[in-house]
């Protein structure tokens, strides 16, 4: 009997419960601008090579051009539409508009998922293809201007905004990091623990 | 793409019995090349069995028995684990190497070793491929070949493994753990891709239908000081046009030991034995390091726009080698 190639699934998407029918083949990527009318999340490449799609899977960045809808079922799924705070800006939204982190603004919506989990990938120590000694006793890496290009080298921009980026990520990240004890506080809306100091190199 | 079921394994037999040794069914971890491959047309599953939520998302490390990595843990987490960046750093840098920060949270250990060749002719149905239509052809030979084999290559098929893990695998001599409707098994790692011939598209030893569970790599003092270094045509997010995996161990000014292995250079990771049985006992000098290189590489068979890769791998020999001889004296 040939198996079925379509299902009725449940998706978590920004912490609500969207039920629809999915031919097997649709990727999380069409069903979020097709089916939900979620048209934050952008195609460019449909390939896994742009960064365009990028969402967050279980707090974990990934392109949504390459994750087939029926496979996400049971994952809590966060898109550009979910990670401000009601009318408050996401810390790294933010960042990007007051440094025009963008041209066109096509890749944007990408670029700012990345950068957030890049933050809260950093902030958990892990290294990069830049980190000088990847040795877990090393500690983690300074969060220069070298290590946020690699980290954010799957997110492309034809525009070529990449200087502001860098700088929007930069602001972003230290505005997560407890600052010297008189600069003030850390920006409201803040997420997540900084890792001290090593962001400030950039941030400053 | 074609139409296809779905179905979601829980537990590893249960995978092996919903595939069914069915030639026409594939099972998905994290669909970052497979996926793309449906898309293209050069996979054309009429069923998935999903694996990724199998049992099998632990990275267990101990001094005695080395290291053992479920299949369905993904590449980053490979990458972050302590353990790993501790006891057997070249692991780590080859993981961070590949992809971008998106893939690498998608793709798992499993299907990193059994991902696809990303030759240009592979992925393009509309030219020949020995590999995806046995017996059509291989246009790189006469075409474009720049990035494609110089070791271990064939007049059917110069398209070479695109894994950066792989290579440092290699070098440290894993073994794959696998899952089959006759029980489960072991390879080593160097035993996995068969040797290309006039069959390029029989890639695997693995039996059919069989389920990658484990990569287990032996406890080994000498991973401490290795090192994976990668060269391509941009500063990221590229495949190599060549990379070294290495790991070195002296002794006053000799070569107690040392492991070596070559990636974008064949169709597999390639174990570089000859410069491995010349460099141990032998002294520590860049001279040494580049004749073991030369002896290795005396078997590339360069094809007209690829022969910069010899003295490409002959040049990282000597340079990683190199830094680990001084990292060790350190």
């Amino acid at each position: 009997m040939a198996p079925s190639t379509s299902s009725a699934i449940t998706l978590n998407i920004n912490n609500k419960k969207y039920t629809l029918p999915v031919d097997h083949r649709t990727t999380l990527l069409d069903a979020l601008r097709e089916q939900l009318d979620l048209t934050g999340t952008k195609k460019g490449c449909d390939q896994g090579q742009c960064g365009a799609c990028t969402v967050l899977v279980d707090g974990r960045r990934a392109v949504s051009c390459l994750q087939l809808a029926v496979a996400a079922e049971g994952r809590e799924i966060t898109t550009i539409e979910g990670v401000a705070d009601g009318e408050r800006l996401h810390p790294v939204q933010q960042a990007f508009l007051d440094l025009d982190g963008y041209q066109c603004g096509y890749c944007t919506p990408g670029q700012i998922c990345s950068a957030i989990a890049v933050i809260e990938e950093h902030a958990a120590g892990w290294p990069s293809a830049v980190t000088d000694d990847v040795r877990s006793e090393a500690g983690p890496p300074p969060l220069t201007a070298e290590e946020i290009r690699e980290r954010m080298s799957g997110n492309l921009c034809r525009c070529g905004a990449y200087v502001s980026i860098v700088q929007a990520v930069a602001r972003a990240a230290g505005a997560q990091v407890p600052a010297e004890p008189d600069s003030g506080p850390p920006r409201s809306g803040a997420q997540g623990s900084g890792t001290g100091s090593d962001t400030e190199e950039v941030a400053a | 793409m074609k139409e296809f079921g779905y179905d979601r394994a829980h537990d590893v037999q249960g995978a092996v019995a919903l595939l069914g040794g069915d030639p026409e069914a594939r099972f998905l971890g994290g669909g970052t090349n497979l996926v793309d491959l449906m898309k293209a047309g050069v996979e054309r599953p009429t069923r998935l069995v999903d694996v990724r939520e199998l049992p099998l998302g632990r990275i267990e490390f101990s001094p005695e028995d080395g290291l053992r990595i479920g299949a369905t843990v993904t590449n980053s987490e490979l990458a972050a684990h302590p353990e790993v960046r501790r006891h057997y750093p070249a692991l780590a840098q080859a993981v961070l190497a590949g992809a971008s920060g998106q893939l690498r949270n998608m793709a798992t250990v499993g299907g990193n070793l059994l991902q696809r060749t990303r030759c240009g002719y592979f992925t393009d149905l509309t030219k020949p491929c020995n590999k995806r239509t046995p017996g059509s052809g291989c246009p790189a030979i006469e075409g474009e070949h720049h990035n494609h084999a110089v070791l271990g290559a064939s007049e059917h098929c110069v398209a070479t493994h695109p894994s950066d893990m792989a290579v440092a695998l290699t070098a440290l001599d894993a073994v794959v753990a696998y899952e089959s409707a006759d029980g489960p098994g072991e390879l080593p790692l160097s035993d996995l891709y068969l040797p290309v011939g006039d069959t390029p598209h029989l890639e695997t030893a693995l039996p059919a239908g069989a389920l990658i569970t484990a990569v287990t790599l032996p406890a080994a003092p000498v991973a401490a000081t290795s090192r994976y270094r990668k060269v391509r045509e941009r500063a990221s997010y590229a495949f190599a046009i060549g990379s070294v995996a290495a790991a070195l161990d002296v002794q006053g000014d000799v070569v107690r030991d040392v492991r070596l292995a070559f990636g974008a250079v064949a169709s597999r990771p390639w174990r570089a034995t000859t410069a491995e049985r010349l460099l141990t006992g032998g002294p520590v000098s860049a001279e040494a390091f580049a004749a073991a290189a030369d002896a290795e590489l005396a078997a590339a068979r360069p094809l007209p726009h690829n022969g910069y890769k010899v003295t490409l791998m002959r040049n990282l020999v000597v340079a990683v080698l190199t830094e680990l001889a001084e990292e060790a004296a350190r």
